[in-house]
């Protein structure tokens, strides 16, 4: 049994903001071939953001709810586009399922991986198999709380999120999009992965490598 | 390789312009107070007035902020380079364009934009603001007519913001405001067409690949595919190309009439823009449709991208009205 504290999801968010950079310019080819190109741009940007305003948060006094708020905030008005609301809904889903806890359990962490989810499903109204990044989050939720329902460490089950998460994204490409710019490709979208799902395993890949 | 651009800092585009643009037009437009992305129009707003907000990315110039001024659009909020502006920006330009009579979102119909605008709409309400949204689905390329709500908003926008902020400054209702400016985006049409591509400023790369004797019918604005890719036509053929898909859901009978639009996506020069034109001319002649009022120009801009499209309104007396009625804004003035 881990447990993660606010000092911990400050290095999860500095962990994504450096493997976004470091993806940037290959998320970008992939917008450019179905999309407008900027997917890597706006992604950085975002979580340049989040890291550039919780850098300063006398991380002792703060609450892990009060961090994610001020990531959502910060991410959102710095990106707009589309990856805004649908990563700041899923920091403020995180938040309020942090809410009252100093500290995550792996069961905390699991709920919060969770509303996360739920959060960019609803903010952007997609369903499974419209070839979005909700492809990528909802097999990880639902594989890491099978981990957890399992008994596996918190390791393990986000060694399991990122597989499925991995997977999906894979799927993504025998899609044809439903939503988003690209849904306007009709079968011209097939083939391609959808470059929202490959930025989602970036992070997802960031928040394993990140948490103990 | 990377394109050229006359830039400082790829990062820093949209604000640099911004303020070089409330530099060249103090006379039309500042921003809200404490939030530089919202652009306000000096002479726009007042009481008992609806209001009307625009908006969307960067990258379209003139569109939106052009569009910002008395007789058209109250304000604008401005996004990344092709990204929507977030919830705040729009949200200011909310309480800005507010009258108390009800506030209009208009701008193209885009995943993103739908998610910040509806955001702000929320807020908004918070505020006591109310809400209604009419999105510009005006490219017949990129969704069957069947599915006109999926479609997206390009430079047809001009016409649609423009009937919407003459309804506005007329002082009508909220109701009758929102009824015209759903009726100016089910007449309006436009189909574009690409030669080749524009860079955005943080990467400076083709956002698309196109060969050099190759055209694509049916691309967006940010270099979305379109219907069709294949070798370069005359200007004529073009153009008929665009006009018949145009004129047949546009269904006119003779003696209509319709507003023309030949729109730049950004280094494509007014020559060949007219030479179009021309064309576009000959062809409504031949059907009997008569041209009320024709623009020619960078409208709606797809940064540096090679290409056009033309746009028509079906008018009707109401519509007719609307766009005669006159505007004055830092970048198009009308009447």
């Amino acid at each position: 049994m881990t447990s993660i504290d606010t000092a911990g999801l400050k290095r999860m968010f500095d962990a994504i903001a450096v493997a976004i950079e470091a993806d940037k310019d290959r998320l970008c080819q992939l917008d450019g071939v179905i999309g407008d190109a900027d997917h890597g741009i706006a992604m950085a940007l975002g979580f340049g953001a989040v890291r550039d305003a919780l850098a300063p948060l006398d991380l002792a006094a703060t609450e892990p709810t009060a961090l994610l708020n001020t990531a959502a905030k910060s991410f959102l008005n710095a990106v707009g586009a589309s990856s805004g609301p649908l990563y700041a809904t899923a920091f403020m889903r995180a938040a309020a399922a942090a809410k009252g806890k100093a500290t995550l359990a792996d069961a905390d962490f699991i709920a919060l991986f969770q509303a996360m989810a739920q959060g960019i499903k609803d903010r952007g109204k997609a369903e499974i198999g419209e070839k979005t990044m909700v492809d990528v989050w909802l097999p990880a939720a639902q594989a890491a709380a099978a981990a957890h329902a399992a008994g596996k460490t918190l390791s393990e089950i986000l060694a399991a999120a990122l597989e499925a998460a991995e997977g999906g994204a894979e799927a993504t490409k025998g899609m044809i999009a439903a939503k988003g710019r690209s849904s306007r490709l009709g079968e011209r979208s097939l083939g391609h992965m959808d470059p929202g799902a490959a930025s989602a395993v970036t992070v997802i890949g960031a928040i394993r490598k990140s948490l103990p | 390789m990377q394109t050229k651009k006359i830039i400082n800092d790829g990062n820093r585009t949209v604000d640099e312009m911004l303020e070089g643009i409330l530099a060249a037009h103090p006379r039309h437009l500042t921003s809200a107070e404490g939030s530089p992305r919202s652009i306000i129009a000096r002479d726009g707003p007042r009481p008992g007035k609806v209001g009307l907000v625009i908006g969307g990315g960067s990258g379209h110039e003139p569109t939106f902020l052009g569009f910002v001024g008395k007789g058209l659009a109250d304000a604008a909020a401005i996004g990344n380079v092709f990204a929507s502006p977030p919830p705040d920006p729009i949200l200011e330009c909310a309480k800005a364009a507010s009258g108390g009579a009800g506030v209009l979102f208009m701008y193209g119909n885009y995943a993103g934009d739908v998610m910040n605008f509806d955001m702000a709409a929320e807020m908004a309400a918070m505020d006591d603001i109310e809400v209604r949204t009419v999105l510009t689905t005006d490219d017949v390329a990129s969704a069957p007519r069947d599915q006109r709500q999926k479609r997206r908003g390009v430079a047809g926008n001009f016409f649609i913001f423009k009937a919407a902020g003459a309804a506005c400054d007329r002082m009508l209702s909220f109701d009758e405001c929102e009824r015209i400016a759903r009726k100016a985006n089910d007449h309006t049409f436009t189909m574009g067409v690409a030669l080749s591509p524009c860079s955005l400023p943080q990467t400076r790369r083709p956002n698309f690949e196109i060969g050099p004797d190759e055209m694509e019918i049916g691309m967006g604005i940010h270099g979305e595919p379109g219907i069709a890719r294949g070798k370069l036509k005359t200007a004529d053929e073009i153009t008929d190309e665009m006009l018949d898909k145009i004129l047949d859901e546009m269904a006119s009978a003779r003696g209509d009439k319709v507003a023309v639009l030949v729109n730049s996506l950004g280094s494509t020069p007014l020559m060949e823009l007219y030479i179009m034109n021309r064309r576009v001319k000959h062809r409504l002649d031949d059907i009997g449709v008569s041209v009320h009022a024709t623009w020619v120009g960078n409208y709606c801009t797809s940064l540096e991208m090679a290409g056009a499209s033309v746009t028509l309104v079906h008018l009707d007396a109401e519509l007719q009205t609307m766009l005669d009625h006159p505007c004055d804004c830092a970048m198009f003035r009308a009447g």
